[in-house]
């Protein structure tokens, strides 16, 4: 009771957060091309221009979570991890600025997102399917996270201070960012600190071990050498500690990333492309892994890990006649390194260690084009084509030899040709939009499918050993889409379906005796002939009476494999129900969150059934005008009424924050 | 022609010098990566002994040895070698091999002895060579010290068929987290002097990590007697590092389990194991 008085009396300074979701339109020019394929997330200060309301809670994943096509797994409450179509990090794609960064974690507890924070952000930008390949191969689709950064124009200094607070887990957010502009130059620097306590679900159940802390540092500052040239230079230091996972059996003593890049920009007048883009970067990312907090461990172990990445891109663009074109070359040279030491209770006796990611090099190098054409004024149409070069090759011998007790005749090294390609057509003519596409797509295995060594899942409490010989993994989609736009109503329909050849899976080994404690056995990583995905959503807009609006989505998900048993992880019915009221500076919303119970779930992959929920969310936001400066002050509450839920994705059924009230306030000078 | 018959002594002399120039480098070599151990003297001949790490120790030990009459090394003799501990009640040996010179050795002999046990204050072992050269028939002895060791390299048993076997590790010495050879020698006691190779038998081997909830490990090949040098030889999987219990059964040619039981959810470990901890 105490904290809800101790906030109320709090009024910090904020960011404002705001989600937005719309159909991208990409202009160029007087091409005016429609993209079912894409959904953009504005965020931050970016979001903050249209004063639209988001949940102040003010993390990356909150924000990307409004996304249709996008929903994360959730170990705590730190570091979700995304799921693009209903397919996790194995099948996705997730870039910083187009910069490929991979997570030092075999239990995938640091995803790409965990690493940056909102004030890095200008939006998220998610490709659904084939349509994501640019960055990479990818079967679910790609999200890049863009930076922020400030335009050269002459603005001189600026800057905001924001603060929050938050009651269910006693989160305090401190941030500032101060920019200076000018014609030739620009700097962006911003600061984020987090702290939160355990967080508490329904009926004040304190969860323990879902503290975390993060301090985020960030730089951005470009250069105009002439007119239409520009230098860019990005760095972000990202750094987590004792960080509590409440669903897994150990936490995290430290997370921690270095991401630095370097761009060449030219926006010619005259030429034959109309924009190149040439980037270098390098990304430190460091993770360990301690049970030290855990009072009641079977043996106590550290698990450190390591992954370095150091990548280039080139991406030209221009547009011909009803053409608009993109070219891309890319590559990347990734390390990961991870090992686990067990401490035996006798002092004298020695240590027990394995490699369990066995210092593996990931080398990749691609090639994608895309060319979106306008046919007529209702027809157009867009087609991908990309294709890559990938390397696994294991530096370590230890490592190679500890694989080769499973794999005898295994080599060092592994190289498989990707290939990526897609066609959409869409047909518009108002208030209609329908699109159609189709796409094929092929994968690499990712480190731990291929190499991970005894790799424990506590989801199905099995430990997985990696197959380095499994072929690509390919994904045939169709997808079709409908939108309908009329003076102050909207709805669109999005439906994909994904036919997953080879898809690779954890199946159990009986013979094979597991290595942690008390454990159910150990799964090596397999390829079934197929499994089948089927995505759906629905999203409905009305705005009347001038300043209210309703809005609805609903997110459906089948996914099974080639035997029809449901695969794991497959969003049950979900929807979304809000009404926003919004005069001037001020607006209210209210929103209902809701799902059905999970008809169809994985037995086999230890998940149980989870029950239906209703959640219900209230938030309210004001501007107010300082002399010149600008503040804007939110307040809300989410899960009022206080439920005890869990859903789908929350790892080993951790239950959900109960009622939660927060303050922001966002200051800008 | 008085030149060319002191050119030719002078030649002859020469040649003679050169070969034996040649001589004292491979004698040299042929120990090179060997430790000395000990020597043993008689009135005529010194036997110089060399292992792998300097040592005797309880277990199988690989022994390299030197005859040498003053200077001159003897290359020619036939040896053989009794090993006897002296206990305060009565005396035994312990298995050994046949002796042989080392492959492409010219000065170095070769066998191995496995030690029961380890001495103690009043106990102790004794080696002793006899040996025949150009039909002479010589001995040299000495006592030897035979130093413990913290893990079970050899284990001592009597199975169901009331003999005495004695199981030796021989390899790995160095083990890797890897697929690892292993080669274990199998004797039985047909007397107190007498300790034969046993023939035909199976040993069944199952590693465990007693610290990690004994758990085991993947792809272990159980030992059998292979023809090239009558060793048991085999296949021992280790996944990690750290402290490992090497299980054992052992079983005869008609399938019988002489000894040692199956490691299951409530028999922890075999009455016959061996250790080893990297």
């Amino acid at each position: 009771m105490e904290k809800y008085i101790y906030f109320g009396l709090m009024f910090l300074l904020t960011f404002g957060i705001k989600a937005q979701e719309e159909q991208k339109e990409v202009k160029q020019d007087s091409l005016i091309v429609p993209e079912e394929l894409v959904e953009i997330i504005l965020i931050g200060k970016n979001s903050n221009k249209h004063h639209y309301e988001n949940k102040s809670l003010a993390t990356i994943e909150t924000y990307l979570e409004e996304a249709n096509s996008v929903d994360f797994i959730k170990r705590g409450a730190y570091a979700w991890e995304p799921m693009i179509q209903g397919m996790a990090s194995e099948r996705s794609v997730v870039t910083i600025d187009g910069m490929r960064i991979y997570g030092a974690c075999t239990d995938k507890m640091d995803p790409i997102t965990s690493y940056v924070e909102i004030s890095n952000l200008s939006k998220a930008e998610i490709k659904k399917g084939q349509a994501g390949a640019e960055n990479g191969a990818t079967i679910g689709g790609a999200i890049d996270l863009e930076r922020q950064k400030s335009e050269y124009e002459n603005s001189g200094w600026s800057g905001n201070a924001q603060s929050s607070i938050e009651s269910i887990n006693e989160q305090k957010i401190l941030g500032a960012a101060l920019q200076y502009t000018s014609n030739k130059v620009f700097a962006d620097v911003d600061l984020m600190y987090r702290d939160a306590e355990n967080y508490s679900a329904a009926g004040n159940e304190e969860i323990l071990y879902s503290q975390f802390t993060k301090y985020n540092f960030s730089v951005v500052t470009g250069y105009q050498i002439e007119q239409n040239k520009s230098i860019e230079a990005s760095f972000i230091f990202d750094e987590a500690n004792d960080v509590g996972y409440p669903a897994l059996p150990m936490d995290v003593s430290l997370a921690r990333a270095y991401i630095g890049s370097l761009e060449y920009i030219s926006n010619p007048e005259g030429e034959f492309y109309k924009e190149w883009k040439t980037k270098i970067y390098y990304n430190d990312v460091t993770h360990i892994m301690d049970d030290s907090q855990r009072p009641d461990v079977p043996i106590r172990m550290d698990m450190p890990g390591w992954s370095k990445t150091a990548g280039m891109y080139s991406k030209l663009k221009g547009n011909f006649e009803n053409h608009s074109w993109d070219l891309s070359v890319n590559g990347h040279f990734n390390n990961s390194l991870a090992e686990m030491t067990m401490f035996p209770e006798d002092p004298n006796e020695n240590d027990m260690f394995m490699l369990t990611w066995p210092d593996v090099n990931t080398i990749y190098t691609g090639l994608f084009a895309k060319d979106q054409y306008l046919i007529n004024e209702d027809f157009s149409a867009e087609i991908s084509l990309g294709m890559g070069v990938h390397n696994n090759n294991i530096q370590d011998e230890f490592g190679l030899e500890s694989l080769r007790i499973f794999y005898p005749e295994m080599e060092g090294s592994k190289t498989r040709f990707l290939l990526n390609t897609g066609a959409q057509i869409s047909y518009s003519t108002h208030p209609w939009t329908l699109g159609l596409g189709l796409g094929y797509g092929e994968r690499a295995p990712s480190v731990s499918e291929a190499y991970g060594f005894y790799l424990f899942n506590s989801f199905d409490a099995f430990d997985y050993i990696g197959n380095p010989n499994m072929v690509n993994e390919k994904s045939l989609e169709m997808n079709v889409s409908t939108r309908y736009e009329h003076k102050s109503f909207s709805f669109s329909v999005n439906s994909a379906f994904y036919h997953i050849s080879d898809y690779i899976i954890g199946k159990p080994d009986p013979d094979l005796s597991p290595m942690n404690i008390g454990i159910n056995g150990v799964k090596v990583y397999e390829q079934l002939p197929y499994a089948q995905l089927w995505s759906n959503d629905l999203s409905i807009n009305y705005t009347f009476l001038k300043d209210f609006t309703a809005k609805a989505k609903a997110v459906y998900r089948i996914g099974r494999d080639n035997e029809n048993s449901n695969l794991p992880l497959i969003q049950p019915l979900t929807f979304e129900a809000g009404l926003r009221y919004r005069k001037n500076a001020f607006y209210a919303e209210a929103i209902l969150e809701s799902a059905t119970k999970q008809f169809d779930y994985s037995p086999e992959f230890g998940e149980n059934q989870t029950p239906g929920y209703s959640v219900f969310n209230l938030a309210l936001s004001q501007i107010f005008y300082i002399n010149a400066q600008k503040m804007i002050l939110k307040v809300g509450g989410e899960n009022l009424f206080d439920e005890y839920y869990s859903t789908y994705s929350d790892w080993n059924n951790i239950p959900r924050p109960g009622r939660n009230l927060y303050a922001n306030v966002i200051y800008n000078f | 022609m008085k030149l060319l018959k002191y050119f030719s002594v002078f030649a002859v002399a020469l040649l003679f010098s050169c070969s034996s120039d040649d001589d004292t480098p491979i004698q040299i070599n042929e120990t090179e990566d060997l430790i000395f151990v000990q020597e043993m003297q008689n009135e005529t001949h010194t036997i110089t002994i060399f292992t792998e790490d300097g040592s005797l120790k309880q277990g199988y030990n690989k022994i390299y040895f030197q005859i040498k009459d003053g200077d001159d090394f003897i290359n020619n003799a036939e040896v053989s070698w009794m090993p006897v501990m002296h206990m305060t009640a009565m005396s035994h040996s312990g298995p050994h091999s046949e002796i042989n010179k080392k492959a492409n050795a010219e000065t170095l002999y070769e066998g191995y002895i496995i030690f029961q046990m380890a001495q103690n204050d009043s106990e102790y072992w004794e080696l002793s060579f006899n040996y025949n050269v150009e039909g002479a028939e010589y001995v040299a002895k000495d006592i030897i010290e035979v130093t413990p060791t913290d893990k079970n390299r050899v284990s001592v048993f009597t199975g169901n068929d009331d003999t005495r076997y004695i199981a030796a590790l021989i390899e790995p010495d160095s083990p890797k987290v890897a697929v690892n050879d292993i080669t274990v020698a199998i004797h039985k006691m047909e007397n107190m002097m007498s300790f034969p190779i046993v023939n035909d038998y199976q040993l069944k081997i199952d590693p465990r990590m007693p610290s990690m909830g004994n758990h085991s490990s993947p792809n272990n090949e159980d030992l059998l007697q292979s023809d090239s040098d009558n060793l048991y030889h085999g296949k021992l999987s280790l996944t990690m590092t750290g402290y490992w219990k090497i299980n054992l059964q052992l079983i005869d040619e008609s399938g019988e389990v002489l000894k040692g039981e199956e490691v299951t959810e409530t028999n922890e470990s075999s009455s016959i194991y061996f250790e080893i901890e990297f």
